[in-house]
């Protein structure tokens, strides 16, 4: 058996030549005391050479009293590869922004290597730090462990998938409200529509603390919190003049970039006319030393983000332009809750909110949670004169 | 095992002690930031106190052994201190600027680049693909690596006109959101599904398995006696979305799967709005392990973008200025009838105007 093992993965092999950290160096290393990762290491060399997938997707599986956090995967060949027979997912919850202790990391790293392949993706694509292959026996141990260290399980399936967030106000100047704070808020709020999927599918919640949007919230996920400010861009003129005796070329790199011509300079003075800005980012970005954001910060909330399953991808669209986020995000919560009450009542099985709005309309979405429609939401008003009239008078109605 | 020790519902760890002790007291404090040379920032606090970070490529797929290296590196200059990027480049943040080249050469050894900030190319954010997903058309992990291994240079420079983000998904799922960045790798399947009528009795409920097709292909049918469906391969359009719900209807297919390439896209709200990938090649063929013609492809896109855009200005917003036509000139990209769209609300995208470069 131990000879049987000894897989030679000539393609693979390949794929440790160049500069970049290679996965395969890694994983080669690791096989050495880990049987699963040799079975991995030799299916995927099979499927480098057979230019196909070996895995088979689904199987219920997962830990007493949850219904997410566990993604089940199997081999379609597990006589040729039985140490990957079963390669399941299990989903860590990560801290908001990915800030570790390394005390804290290798407390994840030991409880993996006791019962798993040892291998994860720091992070998965929604934000878990992700625990990759493993049976399913071990499953209720590997929630035992990280229960008793401090840790829980993320999202999967058609629940509140694991938010996650920019570095904040953590680590950023720019950022208008604690992405950080507020997540692990939502987070731990919503606990159990994260944990027991009851959604027609997935919610994915995304805060980003300024419009440059460092998590791409606007494209994915379905509801999408981004920092803004309603006052002025503070300026520091003694900053402005630093960058110009340092040689920034303010009016090429700064001014003709504003998407709205709003600032100028005059000599050494930089003014903004604050009514005309959009808030883009473009001139803090490149001024970071001079200029700041206004002091009356909140958010923008967006909603429907999504990937193109199942009628097309989808970028986020405004719901509402301005909102104080501040603890205990009171009025956050209720909006949520009406959307999911709506959601809950109106969606279809595998419906993303934002398919679901755009199958009942933008217009009769806001009337059913509550808001009032405004020209915030849309960037023209519809150019077809297909209107569903809902008012109209009867002969006979008495005039008031 | 006892009970008490297993609880439930408690949600992940309070960030608040991970956090350096310079983030916890400049917490919503912080001023301004610099970059002081590829892949090191400083940011300064109203306080005046400064934290740096020291920024790494990572394959994201990495193992324990991997990360107590990194953890290694940074309990010697960072306190125990480190965050991980929505790119997953590792984040080293030093208190002490002294310890800033040393981790740096360490780094280096151990075969981890420096760099990702500013005018650069970031780390790829990327999916599973053959190592560990059911529906892909081609891998990430390799793909990623290839390309990477071409583009290395403009991880550790920041030479660009302007930050460029590349994404990796290995199929229409889209895991890795490649829909709003400046390039896209997409593994993409060519034919319908190949329908196991025997299997589909046992595995699939037929209902569910009709309204899963986003372009109504599916039907019920009778085959050989079995209720089961069939496809109306006009209408396919290859998304597997009825192999996540039927595993009776599997669609890979190694003849056709492969790689296409979209450019343009963006989150951010800087200067222009988010915007979608557009398509530049509707099809490569898989070729691992290195897939030389998608690299050869990304590469190109890249160069033709350094040669040709102006500073601030991201792919879609250079592509904006020059037109499509000339992009397709300058990258030498063939336009085909693929890139003109034909599904939902194709109309939007025809040219309605005269305002044609000639």
């Amino acid at each position: 058996m131990a000879d049987e093992k000894e897989r030679k993965t000539p393609l693979l092999d390949e794929l440790e030549k160049g500069r970049w950290p290679s996965f395969v160096t890694d994983l080669k290393k690791i096989a050495e005391r880990k049987p699963m990762v040799k079975d991995l290491l030799g299916q995927l060399e099979l499927s480098y050479k057979e230019k196909k997938g070996h895995w088979k997707h689904g199987g219920l599986v997962g830990v007493r009293g949850y219904g997410g956090g566990v993604i089940g995967r199997y081999s379609d060949l597990p006589e040729q590869f039985p140490d990957v027979k079963m390669f399941h997912t299990t989903r860590v919850n990560q801290p908001s922004g990915w800030f570790y202790t390394t005390k804290a990391l290798r407390e994840l790293c030991d409880i993996w290597d006791k019962y798993g392949s040892g291998l994860t993706n720091v992070h998965g694509s929604t934000g878990d730090f992700v625990f990759l292959g493993s049976n399913t026996d071990v499953l209720e141990s590997i929630f035992t462990d990280l229960s008793k260290a401090g840790w829980d399980l993320g999202g999967s399936g058609s629940d509140v998938r694991t938010p996650s967030c920019c570095n904040g106000p953590a680590r950023c100047e720019l950022a208008c409200y604690d992405t950080l704070d507020m997540t692990y808020d939502l987070t731990t709020t919503y606990q159990d529509e994260l944990h027991r999927p009851a959604f027609v599918y997935k919610w994915k919640f995304k805060m980003a603390g300024c419009p440059n949007d460092c998590v791409a919230s606007i494209a994915r996920s379905d509801l999408a919190v981004i920092g803004t400010w309603r006052d002025n861009i503070r300026i520091d003129q003694a900053a402005v003049k630093e960058y110009l005796d340092n040689g920034l070329d303010i009016t090429s790199d700064v001014v003709l970039k504003c998407p709205n011509q709003c600032i100028r300079l005059e000599g050494n003075e930089l003014s903004i006319k604050n009514e005309d800005c959009v808030k883009c980012m473009h001139c803090l970005n490149v001024m970071s030393k001079a200029l700041r954001p206004g002091e009356d910060k909140g958010a923008t909330i967006l909603i429907g983000g999504k990937a193109p399953i199942m009628e097309g991808a989808l970028l986020s669209s405004v719901l509402v332009p301005f909102m104080k986020m501040e603890k205990p995000y009171t009025e956050f919560k209720e909006l949520i809750e009406s959307i999911w009450e709506f959601w809950d009542e109106y969606g279809v099985a595998r419906e993303r909110i934002g398919e679901c709005i755009q199958r009942v309309g933008l217009g009769n979405f806001v009337e059913a949670i509550g808001l009032e429609p405004i020209p915030q939401m849309v960037s023209q008003p519809r150019d077809n004169p297909y209107i569903f009239y809902e008012e109209y008078f009867e002969e006979g109605d008495e005039e008031e | 095992m006892t009970t008490e020790e297993r609880k439930t519902d408690i949600g992940p760890p309070n960030y608040e002690k991970f956090l350096h002790p310079i983030i916890k007291e400049n917490y919503g404090k912080w001023k301004y930031h610099e970059t002081l040379k590829p892949g090191v920032l400083v940011h300064v606090s109203e306080t005046g106190a400064s934290i740096y970070t020291v920024r790494g490529g990572s394959p994201r797929l990495v193992s324990v052994d991997f990360i107590r290296m990194i953890c290694d590196l940074a309990d010697k200059y960072c306190d125990g201190y480190l965050r991980f990027t929505s790119r997953n480049n590792i984040e080293f943040l030093l208190a002490n600027k002294e310890n800033i080249d040393p981790l740096i050469g360490e780094l280096n050894s151990n075969g981890i680049p420096v760099g990702g900030t500013n005018n650069a190319i970031s780390n790829i954010v990327h999916t599973q693909g053959w190592v560990h997903c059911h529906s892909a058309a081609t891998d990430a992990s390799g793909l990623v690596k290839a390309v990477m291994d071409e583009l290395y240079d403009y991880f550790t420079t920041m030479k660009l006109p302007h930050k460029l983000r590349i994404a990796v998904a290995c199929c229409l799922n889209m895991c890795g959101a490649v829909h709003c960045s400046d390039i896209a790798i997409l593994g993409i399947h060519r034919r319908p599904p190949n329908i196991n009528h025997e299997a589909l009795k046992n595995m699939c409920e037929v209902p569910t398995t009709i309204s899963s097709c986003p372009t109504a292909a599916i039907r019920p049918a009778t085959v050989e006696g079995i209720q089961s469906v069939e496809v109306d391969e006009d209408k396919c359009m290859y998304c597997g979305n009825c192999f996540t719900v039927c595993p009776a209807m599997p669609i890979a297919d190694p003849l056709n799967d492969g790689i296409s390439i979209w450019v343009g896209g963006k989150v951010s709200n800087a200067r222009t709005e988010p915007m979608f990938t557009k398509l530049a090649i509707p099809f490569i063929p898989n070729n691992p392990p290195r897939w030389p013609e998608v690299t050869g492809a990304v590469k190109n896109i890249v160069e033709v973008y350094a040669k040709h855009a102006r500073k601030y200005e991201r792919v879609g917003e250079w592509i904006s200025r020059i037109g499509w036509p000339k992009f397709f000139d300058l990258t030498g990209l063939e336009f085909t009838k693929y890139h003109i769209d034909d599904f939902k609300h194709a109309g939007t995208t025809y040219r309605k105007t005269t305002q044609i470069r000639h």
